[in-house]
């Protein structure tokens, strides 16, 4: 699986994107932050203020409650704040 | 058929250029919004601007698809730049033409309350004290929440 990181996120975990390949116990958004929060403190404290952490699935937004699969790429992100 | 035309990239842009783009489409209006970097009252050194490629220029066809369909228009352009820039640079421009003022005006007005709240877009200010991200504004989504009664 395929996870992009920007901004403050990018900034805490220290990449922009990486391929983890997807534990089985993992099918929601929610179950991959828990994962990815087991890989350090930088991962710690880029979901430590979780409901203000966006994502995409596919580059559509979703919720920390959608489904995913291994073949899919996440994007995660603080709200936006273009224009 | 609306004509969506979306750029996203580093580049500054003449407002000539873009408005002449328009033109050559359009018969009765055409409406702009031209968004500038602030200075912040001299505090600001540079604002950075960080995107998701690819997501961003799908988000800002929706949004422009999406106008669209409400009114009657026959070109949307979008462009927005990314990278560092300084107070008074351009950052985006939005531009709507239709057959009458009420659509266009409408129609851009619509594009730009969408793109503050939707597309992938992340601002980091450099100042004296630091470079820091920018937080999101909840008035940015009452702006839009005002489309959707």
């Amino acid at each position: 699986m395929q996870i992009r990181y920007f901004a403050w996120l990018k900034d805490h975990t220290g990449c922009s994107q990486e391929t983890i390949a997807l534990p089985q116990e993992v099918s929601t958004i929610a179950q991959l932050i828990a994962h990815l929060e087991g890989r350090g403190a930088g991962y710690q404290r880029a979901f430590q203020n979780r409901e203000v952490v966006r994502v995409a699935i596919n580059q559509e937004f979703a919720t920390h409650d959608d489904t995913i699969n291994d073949s899919d790429e996440i994007g995660f992100f603080p709200p936006v704040t273009g224009g | 058929m609306c004509d969506i035309s979306i750029t996203v990239g580093p580049d500054d842009v003449s407002l000539d250029a873009e408005i002449n783009q328009m033109s050559a489409a359009a018969t009765g209006a055409i409406a702009t919004f031209t968004g500038i970097v602030r200075d912040s009252g001299g505090e600001l050194i540079s604002l950075t601007l960080e995107h998701y490629p690819g997501m961003t220029e799908k988000k800002l066809h929706q949004i422009a698809d999406q106008a669209c369909q409400y009114w009657p228009l026959n070109a949307i352009r979008i462009t927005h730049r990314v990278g560092r820039l300084l107070p008074s640079d351009m950052i985006v421009f939005v531009a709507a033409s239709s057959a009458h003022r009420e659509a266009a005006l409408k129609a851009v007005h619509f594009i730009m309350d969408y793109l503050k709240t939707e597309a992938p877009f992340w601002k980091a200010e450099e100042t004296s004290a630091g470079t820091h991200w920018v937080d999101a504004r909840e008035s940015d989504d009452k702006a839009k929440e005002k489309w959707q009664a």
